[in-house]
């Protein structure tokens, strides 16, 4: 299935990311071609199959007990940080 | 002018009173300095996975317990695709198509005493998001993500309400609910019990439901009346104008008391749910839901039942004197402590001076300055006849304001009622001498003097003449056409 | 040194023939002299590793044996290490230094191996071939024209030209069977949950396993050994005992039932199946029977693994946004900004494509006909697999329907580089173990044979490699020049 320019422009807005106009083209193409490759599914009869959502069937979700492990570490872990001011990650305005 | 009819459905975020997060071991205790509480599952980093407090699914439990909901025996966590700066995931782990409760029911009561049920779709785990901060940040927004993590039960309600007041009545209950069973503190003003708020109009008989819009993040009670107030007046000014309404997600701004749309959600978002690979599906087995069974305490309208029933209470006064398990307790107590009978003298001091006092300071029934056994001790000397209901009035503002029991206030205030028939003659005899005029006119049909000549003991006694006594001699005394 | 066997090193280093430090030393060089024309690494931690070396040997000193004690290792850079970069073969993660150990390279530390490095990969794990890296692509030791395979490239070139003595990989899709079996090496990938996914980069969680590349069964059996076992930290992790996988693996085959995948023959190249003959006629002559078995379903894997995956990456990698690590684009005018160019700058395309293939497949209007559909097939595969299963003990195919291919020759078509997976994804699906071990050369480059156990059957599956490798020596060859 063919996807168009603006089909693709919806979708990248969606995952938040920025495509050239140069590059817009080679993206049309190759997912369009994705989703054609993919569209195979479509053929296959699954009737009423439940979807398998992980690998081990039968499991079920552990549960912790309800404790506090951890302490506070923000230092270290805002070394990575691109902008931190007084122990806040720093973005442009967030308008709401 | 149309009749139009409101349809207006609530979801609220109630944050979950564990100890730690629902995915992470941090600590969920507010206050705490920026991004202090917020571990590497918090913050999202790569490779951190979840893993879910057992608690969390306990509450969630006893709370479908308590509105005779389905527990899911086998629910989903979804994650909720979306990116905003606070959700560090660019996901929030929701549930969606398998919530671990399914329909419940609550019954409200209304400003006018009629019960109503309200429905109650769904509620389902998912986890809070973290805080943007805008104050000493110019075009730019700091954020905290000490919240993010935190558990919260959305409560989805059916589309039940019909005005403004049945609402705040339904958020009241849940509020009261979750208090209860200690799933929650429900602080507001700490963000521990949000509401959001779904309204549309039609015009009445119809079936089909308006277009509605979303209101967002009420806090308040007062918000939450005053925001769907406005909401319907404009949908309906709209409609009648000939505009539509749309959908959309909006704010209530309280300083200017009007709802706003919010721009940044103008766009349908798709969230693209899916379950959470991360997660197994949770099951949920009879051992489980009984062992929840066990700790849940009794419910608000089983104590107010059982108010009405034990104490010949009204069902009002039952439902106020049950609002909260704190102010239940307190009042139970301050009942035993009396003789039989006066479960209404205790009922009315609770629901009257005491919660004024309490509302006045803005303080709680857990800190309050008079406690049960001052109370007792208090009204024990109105039944025993010490003194006057009117008199108790000012002995129970200086017991809250000074701190000292009931009896030591009557005696250094000298507030004993007189209960002596000779010394209130005495005074009614000085009164009626004083005041002539009076006398005469009362006697010859003016009736209401009566009250004039109660009003005169009362000031030359200080208010302690005992008014029943005081009614009876006062009656002998003025004779005549005299009648109180 | 670097032709031994773990077995053997351990030996050599239990009786002090050689410490862990003059091993380490022997790697390291090697590294510098080999490594610049294969680009198998995007970090060295020398300075690191010796003294984790001299470590380890005062812990020999002091009396203390373990199977990896002072054995050197090379990390994928997708996993987690407190202290260094941990970049994932990204731009968006070319700046971030990890600060946590993930739980398998915690268990290793703990079992006294010394980390040299981490190995380039495919970015973020995705691709076939190892071209997509920030870093550059991996050149194939037996030809450095040809890409080693993905997305663990790195790891696969470093062990085949004998830098380290193995290497860990993951494997979503193949990503370690793949390019075991173009390089020459043995590649494991353990059951889904065997191994801790903590602190493991994520690409598709309910694909991912954590594995490991050896140049024997026996030494990825005892790699296994340390990487295996439940972590709380992992909810999708299984809590099942882990049994003593060098144990067994010397049981003789006799009964053991190998199923052929009769779809995997059909339209098989000539040279590549007569590999496949000659591996069967091994295995009967060692005692095990051999019959047809038919997964109907598996045609539908690739189709179903390119909407799965993509769907859980799309997701898993929204957390790339600028904001509390990793690449932030240049002055970013506002929040939008800050999020579009930070992705769209900081990831690389065959990235981008597989975010935009998955936010596609499950996105209104369109999750029905995908996401929903593939997980059906997903259960169909499954099912199939397990028939499999009652009839037989392991599942037998190449790893790849060819060798090496050029680097650049199949970059422009991302459906032509995503067949390279038709043999390896069904096990991926079904969260079955799988082997690749060298079975022969084609055109003087590598091949592999893959064998897949049903649920933790890692002991069985290498048991099988095992007794192959006993009586072939295909695993023992080097690449010329690495010898």
């Amino acid at each position: 299935m063919s996807l168009t320019r603006q089909d693709v422009e919806k979708i990248a807005h969606l995952a938040r990311l920025s495509i050239t106009d140069q590059e817009m083209p080679v993206y049309v193409s190759s997912l369009s071609s994705i989703v054609t490759f993919v569209d195979e599914l479509s053929r296959s009869d699954t009737e009423g199959v439940l979807p398998m959502a992980h690998p081990l069937d039968g499991q079920h979700q552990r549960l912790r007990a309800d404790a506090v492990s951890e302490t506070d570490n923000h230092e270290k872990y805002q070394r990575n940080a691109p902008s931190v001011t007084a122990g806040l990650y720093v973005v442009p305005r967030v308008i709401e | 002018m149309r009749d139009w009819e409101v349809v207006i459905g609530l979801e609220i975020h109630a944050q979950l009173a564990t100890m730690s997060k629902i995915f992470s071991g941090s600590a969920t205790a507010y206050g705490a300095p920026p991004n202090t509480q917020a571990n590497l599952v918090d913050l999202a980093y790569p490779g951190v996975l979840p893993v879910l407090n057992a608690r969390a699914v306990q509450m969630a439990v006893k709370f479908g317990l308590a509105v005779d909901a389905t527990v899911a025996r086998r629910s989903v966590f979804a994650r909720k695709n979306y990116f905003y700066p606070d959700l560090p995931k660019g996901y929030q782990i929701s549930q969606y198509e398998l919530p671990v409760v399914a329909r419940g029911t609550l019954k409200v009561m209304l400003d006018d005493g009629v019960v109503k049920t309200i429905g109650i779709t769904r509620a389902h785990l998912e986890e809070d998001a973290g805080k943007s901060l805008h104050e000493g940040l110019a075009n730019a927004s700091g954020i905290d993500l000490n919240r993010a993590g935190t558990p919260l039960l959305e409560i989805v309600s059916e589309p039940d309400m019909r005005s403004a007041k049945e609402a705040v009545a339904y958020m009241k209950k849940v509020h009261t609910l979750v208090r209860y069973l200690e799933i929650c503190d429900g602080n507001m003003q700490e963000g521990s019990f949000r509401c959001d708020a779904n309204v549309s109009v039609r015009p009445k008989g119809e079936e089909k439901l308006g277009t509605r819009a979303e209101i967002k993040n009420l806090n308040s009670f007062r918000f939450v009346e005053k925001a769907i107030q406005y909401e319907i007046a404009r949908q309906v000014e709209l409609i009648e104008s000939g505009g539509k309404v749309v959908q959309e997600t909006r704010l209530y701004d309280s300083d200017k008391d009007e709802t706003r749309s919010m721009r940044s959600k103008e766009e349908a978002n798709d969230y693209r749910y899916f379950p959470d690979p991360d997660l197994l599906p949770v099951e949920i087995d009879e051992k489980f839901i009984e062992a929840v069974r066990l700790t849940l305490p009794e419910l608000p309208d089983q104590k107010a039942a059982r108010f009405a029933k034990d104490f010949g209470l009204s069902a009002y006064d039952a439902g106020v004197l049950s609002a909260s398990r704190e102010l239940g307790a307190y009042f139970e107590a301050v009942v035993a402590g009396l003789k039989a009978g006066h479960a209404k003298l205790a009922a009315n001091w609770v629901m009257g001076e005491l919660s004024s006092a309490l509302n006045r300071d803005n303080v709680d029934i857990e800190h309050s300055r008079v406690n049960p056994v001052q109370l007792i001790g208090l009204l024990n000397r109105i039944v025993d006849e010490t003194i006057s209901g009117k008199i108790a009035k000012d002995v129970f503002e200086a017991m809250w304001s000074e701190g000292k029991p009931a009896d030591a206030i009557i005696e250094a205030k000298g507030l004993r009622q007189i209960t002596d028939a000779g010394a209130i003659e005495g005074v009614i005899d000085a009164v009626m001498a004083a005041n002539p005029k009076q006398l005469a006119d009362y006697r010859s049909g003016k009736d209401k003097l009566f009250g004039f000549f109660v009003g005169q003991v009362m000031k030359a006694t200080e208010g302690k003449a005992n008014p029943a006594q005081l009614n009876e001699l006062l009656k002998k005394k003025l004779g005549g056409g005299g009648h109180a | 040194m670097h032709n031994l066997f773990i077995g053997e090193l351990a030996e050599r280093l239990k009786k002090r023939q050689i410490s862990s430090v003059e091993l380490t030393r022997h790697f390291l060089s090697r590294i510098e002299r080999l490594n610049p024309a294969l680009n198998a690494f995007i970090t060295l931690t020398a300075e690191q590793a010796l003294a984790d070396a001299a470590a380890a040997d005062a812990r020999l000193q002091a009396g203390e044996r373990g199977p990896l004690l002072g054995i050197p290792l090379i990390h994928k850079d997708i996993f987690c290490t407190d202290g260094v970069k941990t970049s994932c073969g990204s731009r968006m993660l070319d700046n971030f230094v990890a600060p946590y150990d993930a739980t398998v390279v915690a268990r290793f530390k703990a079992a006294g191996t010394v980390m040299l490095g981490k190995s380039n990969m495919d970015e973020f794990a995705m691709g076939s071939s190892n071209e997509t890296s920030y870093y550059g692509p991996v050149k194939n030791p037996w030809d450095i024209s040809k890409v080693p395979g993905g997305s663990s490239g790195g790891s696969a070139a470093a062990t085949a030209a004998r830098l380290a003595p193995f290497a860990t990989g993951t494997d979503t899709g193949g990503s370690i069977r793949q390019p075991a079996a173009l390089t020459g090496v043995t590649g494991l990938k353990p059951t889904y949950g065997r191994v801790s996914r903590y602190g493991m980069i994520a690409f598709a969680s309910s694909l991912d396993q954590a594995g490991v590349f050896a140049r024997s069964a026996a030494d990825a059996a005892a790699a296994l050994q340390i990487m295996a076992g439940f972590d709380a930290r992992d909810s999708t992790s299984v809590d099942v005992p882990v049994p003593d996988y060098s144990k067994d693996l010397g049981s003789p085959l006799k009964g053991l039932k190998i199923g052929l995948l009769r779809e995997f023959f059909d339209g098989l190249e000539p040279r590549n199946a007569a590999l496949i003959e000659d591996a069967l006629n091994i295995y009967t002559g060692l005692g095990a029977e051999t019959r047809e078995v038919s997964l109907p379903h598996l045609p539908l894997s690739v189709p179903t693994y390119y909407v799965v995956a993509p769907a859980e990456c799309s997701s898993n990698l929204s957390r790339f946004d600028g904001v509390r690590f990793g690449y932030r684009c240049e002055n970013p005018k506002d929040l939008l900004d800050l999020y579009k160019r930070s992705r769209g700058e900081g990831f690389g395309a065959e990235v981008k494509r597989r975010i935009m293939t998955g936010t596609y497949v499950l996105s209104a209007g369109y999750f029905d006909a995908y996401y929903l559909k593939a997980q059906k097939a997903r259960r169909l595969i499954t099912n199939d697999f397990r028939s499999a299963f009652e009839k037989v003990d392991l599942v037998i195919s190449p790893t790849t329907p060819t060798p090496a291919f050029d680097i650049g020759a199949k970059m422009n078509d991302p459906v032509l580089m995503y067949l390279n997976d038709i043999y390896t994804i069904g096990a991926n699906l079904a969260g079955l173990p799988g082997v690749s071990v060298p079975c022969g050369f084609v055109d003087d480059l590598p091949m592999g044979l893959q064998l897949i156990g049903p649920h933790f059957g890692e002991a069985k599956l290498l048991n099988a490699a095992h007794q192959y490798q006993q009586a072939t020596d295909w695993h023992r060859h080097a690449p010329r020049g690495y010898e």
